[in-house]
């Protein structure tokens, strides 16, 4: 192992990179698929469809794909962001649609009659959703998203193929170096299974702190 | 005549329902269905299974659209959608069988949302009312606990405070207690005849014939999607008028 100690520094980069990848592509993820799945429950017919063509797009291109689109196609057309920051869009857009799908799922739990409630009581549907519906909906899905943010972890190596230096392309270009598969990249699983492992207690963790008393 | 006040041309009831329709599919629910309610009137619905009674009553909220006819909140119509509706529906208290508490908040968070959100109190005086009106309906002790941490009939007076703390111009009652354990039963309806006593006008569903008696100033009978018979209790239950309403009064007070 002591290939990766020598080129220790590579390693962290890579895995800071995967990390700031990580946290900033679940952010996005997480903000948009709550609206994709707010958009699929709302009562306006055209918001429905643009969330359902939304998650069907989306959770049936391979995020390699997508990643090679955003990458190499959008300057093509003009628009020109930093490659991590394109990187980030990619993931954060594809992944959203299966968090969508994750919280639909939640909403689905919560009994109409609350939403019925909130009507009655003057709440407008987006303050019903707001206030009533997501804060539950949300709490019944904690472990789901966790699985989630633990295959979003995994993807984002998928943009060491377009060129972004994190974990893994760290790996790959010590191996290239060292010609050492087995060390290096048992070192970077062992990286990605650390983040996912802490992934999975914070998971358990949410999911018993805001557990609603039933 | 196109400058009157609207305070002057305002209908002397409370709630009007004109002629409503509704069909679910093809199953026609309601047919010309039109009632009044004055101010401070408590109107009793009773029906056999399947007349279209608690139907009728979301239809007084609007939680069901109608296919025709107009709903009026004194002498306001309320409209099928939007801010107007969901104002009207402010003024409009509505207890279900189910009772509906928001399960992630507390007694008092369900009690006080309304007037934060709705009417924009601030949250200091919002809460202090909503305790005062838990205070009304008897459980003040339970203003920290969660709904599931209360009994049905203690779940049910929480929700008619709920619905009380938007201060509405009527409360709909779409089977309160049928949900309850016997034992629990008259400690809601105990609460509802002290609204009916404090003047609230009221649109009840229920099986509860005692409460007719105790607190209705007329029944109204449906059946088929109509309204059959309307009488003050002492008359629909002493002498019906139509068959329909004596083959079921025979069947609800026999037991
Ligand atoms: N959402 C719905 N979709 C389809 N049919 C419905 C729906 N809600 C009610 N119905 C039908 O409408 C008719 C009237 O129902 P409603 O619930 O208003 O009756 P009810 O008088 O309240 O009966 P109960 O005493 O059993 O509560 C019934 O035949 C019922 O099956
Ligand atoms: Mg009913």
């Amino acid at each position: 192992m002591d290939v990766v100690l020598r080129h220790w520094s590579a390693f962290t980069d890579g895995m800071t990179t995967t990390l700031e990848l990580t946290a900033l592509s679940f952010a996005g993820a997480l903000l948009i698929g709550i609206v994709v799945a707010a958009m699929r429950v709302s009562p306006v017919p055209v918001l429905r469809g643009v969330g359902t063509v939304y998650v069907e797009s989306f959770q049936n291109t391979p995020l390699l794909v997508l990643l090679v689109l955003f990458v190499f196609g959008l300057p093509e057309v003009g628009v020109i962001f930093p490659l991590f920051t394109t990187a980030v869009i990619a993931i954060a857009l594809y992944e959203a649609a299966y968090i969508a799908e994750a919280v639909r799922s939640g909403i689905n739990t919560v009994p109409v009659g609350q939403a019925e409630a909130a009507r009655a009581i003057g709440l407008g549907f987006g303050q019903s959703l707001r206030l009533v519906i997501l804060p539950q909906a949300l709490r019944a899905v904690v472990q789901p998203i966790g699985n989630i943010l633990i295959a979003l972890t995994m993807n984002t190596s998928l943009a060491a193929a377009v060129g972004v230096v994190d974990l893994t392309a760290a790996a790959n270009r010590v191996n290239l170096l060292e010609a050492q598969p087995i060390p290096v990249f048992v070192g970077a699983g062992l990286g990605y299974m650390a983040v996912c492992a802490l992934v999975g207690l914070l998971t358990n963790l949410i999911e018993r702190k805001v557990a609603i008393v039933r | 005549m196109n400058s009157v006040p609207r305070s002057s041309v305002a209908s002397a009831f409370m709630v009007e329902a004109q002629a409503i329709n509704k069909s679910f599919g093809r199953t026609k629910v309601l047919t010309d269905v039109t009632l009044n309610v004055g101010a401070g009137e408590v109107v009793v619905l009773i029906g056999p299974s399947g007349a279209g009674k608690s139907t009728f009553c979301r239809c007084l909220n609007r939680l069901e659209n109608v296919d025709s006819g107009r709903v009026l909140l004194d002498g306001e119509e309320l409209p099928a959608e939007g801010r107007g509706l969901a104002r009207l529906r402010a003024e409009v208290g509505m207890v279900f069988q189910q009772f509906n508490l928001f399960a992630h908040k507390t007694v008092l968070q369900n009690v006080a949302l309304g007037p934060v959100r709705v009417k924009r109190l601030p949250a200091r005086q919002a809460e202090e009312e909503a305790l005062a009106l838990l205070d009304r309906v008897g459980i003040a002790d339970k203003a920290g606990h969660y709904p599931a941490q209360l009994s049905g009939g203690q779940q049910q007076r929480a929700a008619i405070a709920r619905a009380l703390a938007m201060r509405p111009k009527v409360m709909l009652f779409d089977e309160p207690t049928s949900a309850l354990d016997p034992e629990m039963v008259n400690e809601v309806l105990d609460v509802m005849v002290d609204l009916a006593r404090d003047g609230m006008t009221m649109v009840v569903v229920t099986h509860e014939m005692g409460f007719a008696r105790r607190a209705a100033d007329r029944v109204v009978f449906m059946a088929d999607g109509r309204i059959v018979e309307s009488a003050d209790p002492e008359s629909f239950f002493t002498a019906p008028q139509t068959e329909r309403a004596r083959d079921f009064l025979s069947k609800v007070l026999s037991h």
